[in-house]
């Protein structure tokens, strides 16, 4: 047995191990320091192919400001590698894959530089991306993210099976809730196909951004979950919307449990929620056409808005040459690399000028004018605190509601609204 | 040297010995286990406790974050989180089902596999197989298995129960219990056959002369010599499974349906890492540890009686 002695001194040794590790280097802030940086970007093939030939642009005319570029770390999710880099002091000065929804715990983390602290930050951001950069902006009125690019999210579907099912596939009846409904009824029952459409219905925080959400701004002219700390979701629209969905789910038009594989590209579901990132995927594999998502009532493809699923850029507190790291930034984002952007992966730059600054690429590539159309009109996730729980508690209102039915929407959407409304505010 | 000297030094050395023991070179041999210990285990451990105290949340080195102490305020809060008890139900449930069938099946599959029987390296490999195979192929062929689409509900038709298994409230727990079974049986199965070595044979030749079936003889000479590896199988899996994650991470999409199968460790990752709330993550992951100790302790109360 240990004597008092040696748990004495084992407790002494654990104590100074916890002393050490509650202290911590200060990096210093070093807004205009030029030298070597480096950055990671994601790890799909076209972002690596755009990332290596944007760093080799820089590169060969900054000898003294070389840039590394290396591929996110592999994990669950980005966020969760990212949260992890910060906590360790390991991340680099630019991650070209800062998720919105994690900028604020990225922001209280201390783990984010305000690119607004940059003399031109601000009239950079503002001007490249117009209106929608204030979507970007944390509550404190400054940006931690540049609005990088994004993937607005529209019903792709199977023009096989929409054929098959005795509708027409190159103008389908998908504007209004009951031509959606009675369009998802005929694809499985005449289609063929085992689901409709086939939205993960697991309880991810981040799920909703490809079901509800995205059909909660259309059906509200573009509005976010939260707008100045109160929750929109518990209104007219808002239950429209899961009302909506519960019928498809009610109705086994959409299952309850997840795919295996892409339901899509194995034609088990007849439509999905994508941005233009499916087009090269499913290209080859499905006859898809495109069309913007529902609303209650129908509207016309040039008023509705969408989720952005958009990236961001972060400069990450532990950088010590911010200066190189800003000038690389703007250098990444310029209308030549956006246009590389463009070209190599199909994502759409956010830029305010997206359409009228490639045309070519546009006129050369049709099947992405409606992105490029409904980019313009995208909705972002709420810049609010406590993003990631305020997600999951509304996923778990819409799973126990909607997906589930255990209970009515109306409490659950409320129940949800004023939880949300006490979490964001703190 | 003086008398006084001698005697001072006499003295320090006594000290010392009393400090560091007859033999101090026994610190160095065990030094890297130590520092292995604590820097993994102890470390940590301590420092789970500290967090719990507090509205923690990690951030950057060096970064100025103001975490204000809230004393047992997490500890509160998680007893009174709903989520904290449908997860603590579940395990009740895991644990009612996984700890019987554990010990069980491995018994007598391991008192089969001791015998005789024909392909007995066969069905010993097969045995261990899944308990080596990925967690996350092995959750893909369940899933295959038991999803609405999958081949047990068109095995059973009309009989297949609506919602299927893995979407089902009151089947999704049981369905966990039975895969953590199925895929530990293997290390369990091991635990048994080397116990069953150290059962004497003399015991089962007597238990023959005394004209026991051999149904008699398992619990009259298998079931109690195997009592201490019982004991260790049944807080083996106690605790691990009581930690169970992969399950309803992988196999009922995040603890699905409707959080109906969220377990403690669960709600530590989504807590913890996704949410960065690490104080109440740390103050749930201390609550568990305080009940697999009590359950535990009894466990060995109840087995290690005579």
């Amino acid at each position: 047995m240990m004597s008092s002695r040696h748990a004495l001194l084992a407790v002494g040794v654990v104590l100074s191990l916890g002393l050490a590790a509650c202290g911590g280097s200060s990096l210093a802030s070093t807004g205009s320091a030029k030298g070597a940086v480096k950055i990671w970007y994601s790890n799909n093939a076209e972002e690596v192919k755009w990332g290596d030939a944007v760093v080799a642009a820089w590169n060969s005319s900054h000898s003294s400001e070389q840039v590394t570029a290396e591929q996110i770390p592999a994990g669950k999710s980005s966020e969760e590698v990212i949260g992890a880099a910060i906590t360790a002091g390991t991340t680099p000065c630019l991650i070209f894959n800062t998720a919105p929804a994690a900028v604020s715990q990225f922001q209280k983390q201390g783990g984010l530089v305000s690119l607004s602290s940059f003399s031109d930050g601000n009239s950079f951001i503002d001007g490249r991306t117009g209106n929608r950069a204030a979507q970007y902006k944390s509550p404190d009125g400054s940006y931690y993210q540049m609005p990088w690019k994004s993937n607005p999210v529209m019903i792709f579907y199977n023009k096989d099976i929409f054929t098959k099912a005795g509708i027409d596939a190159t103008n389908p009846p998908l504007k209004t809730y009951a031509e959606f409904l009675s369009t998802a009824q005929a694809v499985v029952s005449k289609g063929g196909a085992k689901a409709a459409i086939w939205p993960s219905p697991t309880a991810e925080f981040y799920q909703p951004w490809f079901d509800y959400y995205p059909l909660f701004i259309a059906q509200t002219k573009g509005k976010q979950l939260v707008e100045k700390g109160e929750p929109q979701f518990n209104s007219p629209d808002g239950l429209a919307v899961a009302n909506f969905w519960k019928q498809l789910y009610t109705k086994s038009l959409v299952p309850k449990e997840g795919a295996q594989g892409d339901a899509f590209a194995t034609g088990q579901s007849a439509m999905a929620i994508v941005g233009p990132w499916a087009i090269p995927v499913y290209g080859g594999k499905v006859k898809w056409g495109v069309a913007p998502v529902p609303t209650k009532d129908g509207m016309d493809a040039s008023a509705i808005h969408t989720f952005s699923d958009e990236k961001s850029i972060g400069m990450y507190s532990s950088c010590k040459n911010r200066g190189t790291a800003w000038d690389f930034l703007k250098f990444a984002v310029s209308k030549e690399s956006d246009g590389k952007l463009l070209d190599l992966t199909g994502q759409m730059p956010m830029r305010n000028d997206l359409a009228s600054a490639y045309p070519d690429y546009f006129s050369a590539h049709p099947d992405y004018k409606l992105f490029a159309d409904q980019a313009g009109r995208s909705v972002e996730v709420p810049n609010v605190p406590n993003s990631v729980e305020m997600w999951q508690d509304f996923r778990a209102a819409y799973s126990k509601s909607v997906i589930f039915g255990n209970q009515s929407i109306d409490e659950a959407f409320k129940g949800a609204a004023d939880q949300i409304k006490t979490l964001v505010k703190s | 040297m003086t008398v006084a000297a001698a005697a001072s030094a006499r003295a320090s050395r006594t000290r010392l010995r009393s400090l560091l023991g007859e033999h101090p070179v026994g610190y160095l041999f065990v030094a890297p286990f130590v520092l292995f210990l604590v820097g993994i285990y102890a470390y940590p451990f301590f420092y789970a406790i500290y967090m719990s105290f507090f509205d923690y949340f990690f951030s950057a080195p060096g970064a100025e974050v103001v975490r204000p102490f809230v004393g047992l305020g997490n500890y509160a809060r998680v007893l009174q989180d709903p989520l904290f008890h449908i997860a603590i139900r579940n395990v009740v449930i895991f644990l009612v089902i996984n700890v019987p069938l554990t010990v069980a099946i491995s018994m007598v599959l391991a008192t089969a596999l001791n015998a005789a029987i024909p392909l007995r390296a066969f069905f010993r490999a097969a045995y261990y197989i899944p308990y080596i195979t990925a967690s996350v192929a092995a959750v893909g062929i369940w899933l295959w298995l038991f999803s609405g689409f999958g081949l047990v509900d068109k095995i059973l038709g009309p009989l297949a129960p609506n919602p299927s298994f893995l979407i089902n409230g009151l089947l999704a727990m049981p369905i966990i219990a039975l895969y953590v079974t199925w895929k530990g049986l293997g290390f369990y199965i091991l635990v048994y056959l080397a116990a069953l070595q150290t059962i004497p044979k003399e015991l089962y030749e007597a238990s023959k002369v005394d004209g026991a079936s051999p149904i008699q003889s398992f619990f009259a000479v298998t079931v109690p010599g195997l009592r201490p590896a019982t004991l260790l199988v049944v807080i083996t899996a106690v605790i691990t499974g009581a930690n169970f994650f992969t399950e309803p991470y992988l196999l009922t999409g995040g603890g699905g349906p409707d959080n109906q199968s969220v377990s403690p460790v669960f709600l530590i990752y989504r807590f913890g890492i996704e949410q960065n709330h690490p104080g109440y993550a740390a103050a749930i992951g201390l609550l568990l540890a305080v009940g697999v100790l009590i359950i535990s302790g009894i466990n060995r109360f109840v087995l290690e009686r005579p």
